[in-house]
């Protein structure tokens, strides 16, 4: 464009310009600010009130009308004293312990393999671990299911033929191991990626010198590798810890094909229970806000631990 | 012994080995082993899936696991037939709502995620916490709220009750924060501010080219996060014939659960289901960027 105007008319437009440029980076967030106040913000208000809300009988003599009336914390001391809640977060927590390590350590182990110079099959390894990440959820708890259905399981399959007793992973305390193992199998690949592209980043000349001092290829990756690795891996963590305290789809998919698992087997199951089938909607909300903030404490305790500015600072 | 992998490196491979007599090419025959393993652990869910969908019911409890089976072609069609065609609705359904929902959170995502690395303004500090706030929200738990707001505008039960939510990505919005204060030069903007170009203008022609791969990352991202999402479609649809493919088969699992009958349906269903999308993993690997989620960190 040229610049062909007299003096009056540019300053006219400088000033337009200004305004625009201060209106512009809210035109561009109008969207997102829209949709994020309607679907995040507004809805954990209104969980909020509701939690705080509650029918009780109002009115006297056996004919009292139910109405919804503010309860104060009633609904939080019923979540917190609530026996089936309390167990929920226990069964959640075996599980977490089992699922959150045997990921990461998995993809932490993979992608350092994927890193070595001149491995076989890495190509074919890393395609192949990142394809459950393409596997809806309830898919693979039902592909599974199905593999630990003493039915249709091939290990028992097997130790039938040979005459030996079926092999039973879907009670007891095997169960956890059972249904974590979903979860890792759905995760692994998608963590060892990101892991993977963040080794990838590190320049080769960091380990030349370590190369030639005569490092093995073991030092390189614990003493180099991993530090400087260390946030991808505080962040891969953290979406662990997140998806682990969200766990609804798999072991309700498991359902049927097991008496192990409860209607209210994780919180989340729970707080589904409380809203769909009881209809208790202001206990649901209740537990919502409890689940939701007790992620987001666990997730800054962790980002407080691990004392890295995980998320860049602006 | 050479290897005839293409190894995907990036950085040149060392020449030295650092030990004088070493052979240049040892074999590795441990890492591949492991990876092999690894493999195998992940590919075996998936081959049991496409081989269990060709038994017949009776096939399905009697013959080895991984032993193929006569009934392929009368599986696809109980499928397709099942329901008066639900299955093809529920496939179309998740096309739908991971189609659209991603391509708009992709825009609105990159529209946002440039403002808020490329402009300073007053409340960018809180628009950024507010949206570090919704990445660490489990989304999940917003459900049931969604769903009772849902009902009170009269949504609840419609296409809308879940596209709408899932179309703000705070996640999506981070990343492409990220990216864009990577990928477009200020110098850049700023010269085509002086020829004249208004913030409209510098946006589209001169951010959203150097904007693309990171755009076709969170799209990939939120496509496959829509494509798997099961509580959301579960608590809002209660109209069979609007289910996506995960509430669909959820269902066919728990009627089949006292009817083995519908086994061999859920074990189809679920192989139909997830071709589509290794499929498009595999062939659009190449244009995933994951180096962003690692490389908007601070080590």
């Amino acid at each position: 464009m040229s610049a062909e105007t007299t003096a009056a008319p540019l300053e006219r437009r400088t000033r337009r310009r200004q305004r625009a440029r201060w209106v512009a980076p809210y035109t561009f967030l109008l969207p997102a600010g829209i949709l994020f106040i309607a679907f995040l913000a507004i809805p954990m208000v209104y969980a909020l009130y509701l939690s705080f809300r509650g029918l009780r009988v109002t009115g006297d003599g056996p004919f009292g009308i139910q109405e919804e009336t503010w309860v104060g914390l009633s609904n939080y001391v019923a979540t917190f004293t609530d026996p089936e809640f309390l167990a929920g977060f226990g069964r959640l927590a075996i599980y977490g312990v089992i699922a959150v390590p045997v990921t990461l350590g998995l993809a932490l182990t993979f992608a350092l393999l994927l890193d070595l110079p001149r491995v076989r099959g890495a190509r074919f390894a890393r395609t192949a671990i990142f394809i459950p990440y393409a596997v809806p959820g309830v898919v693979a708890s039902l592909l599974w299911g199905f593999l630990y259905l003493p039915s249709t399981s091939p290990a028992n399959w097997l130790l039938g033929q040979l005459g030996l007793p079926e092999l039973v992973v879907l009670e007891g305390g095997i169960l956890f191991g059972s249904v974590a193992n979903i979860a890792i199998w759905s995760g692994v690949g998608f963590n060892m990626i990101i892991i993977y592209t963040s080794l990838r980043g590190i320049p080769g000349d960091v380990y030349e010198a370590a190369r030639i001092d005569g490092a093995s290829e073991w030092d390189i990756a614990y003493r180099i590798k991993i530090p400087l690795v260390g946030p991808a891996l505080v962040l891969t963590g953290l979406f662990a810890l997140i998806g682990t305290l969200q766990v609804y789809g798999e072991p309700t998919t498991l359902r049927p094909m097991t008496n192990a698992i409860s209607q209210t087997w994780v919180p989340l199951m729970k707080i589904y229970r409380d809203a769909f089938v009881r209809d208790d909607l202001s206990l649901a909300a209740a537990s919502s806000v409890v689940l939701a903030l007790g992620t987001l404490v666990l997730s800054v305790l962790l980002l407080r631990i691990t004392q890295k500015r995980t998320f860049g600072e602006s | 012994m050479a290897t005839t992998t293409v190894s995907p490196a990036t950085r040149p491979l060392p020449t030295a080995t650092g030990r004088p007599g070493a052979p240049a090419h040892p074999r590795r025959i441990v890492p591949t082993l492991v990876l092999l393993i690894g493999a195998l652990y992940c590919l075996v869910p998936v081959a049991w899936v496409v081989i269990a969908s060709t038994k017949s019911n009776s096939e399905l409890f009697t013959t080895f696991t991984f032993a193929p089976g006569s009934g392929l072609w009368d599986n696809l069609r109980d499928l397709f037939s099942y329901g008066g065609g639900q299955f093809a609705q529920w496939a179309l359904n998740s096309l739908i709502f991971a189609g659209f929902g991603s391509v708009a959170c992709t825009l609105i995502s990159t529209m946002a995620g440039f403002a808020l690395a490329k402009y300073t303004f007053p409340g960018r500090q809180i628009v950024f916490y507010a949206i570090l706030g919704g990445v660490l929200l489990p989304g999940i738990t917003l459900a049931i709220p969604q769903y009772l707001l849902m009902s009170e505008i009269g949504l609840a039960g419609t296409y809308w009750s879940v596209l709408l939510p899932s179309l703000i990505s705070p996640f999506g919005i981070y990343l492409a924060r990220v990216y864009a204060g990577a990928a477009v030069p200020s110098e850049t903007m700023e010269a085509a501010r002086i020829d004249g170009a208004g913030d409209a203008r510098v946006f589209t022609a001169i951010a959203l080219p150097m904007l693309v791969p990171g755009m076709v990352t969170i799209f990939l991202l939120q496509f496959v996060s829509i494509w798997n999402n099961f509580l959301l479609p579960f608590i809002m649809l209660s109209d069979e014939r609007m289910y996506p493919l995960t509430v669909g088969l959820y269902t066919l699992l728990s009627k089949g659960s006292g009817t083995p009958s519908l086994y061999s349906l859920a074990i189809i269903g679920a192989a139909v289901a997830i071709i589509p999308l290794v499929v498009m993993m595999l062939v659009l690997q190449r244009y995933w960027r994951l180096d962003l989620i690692s490389g908007g960190l601070k080590g």
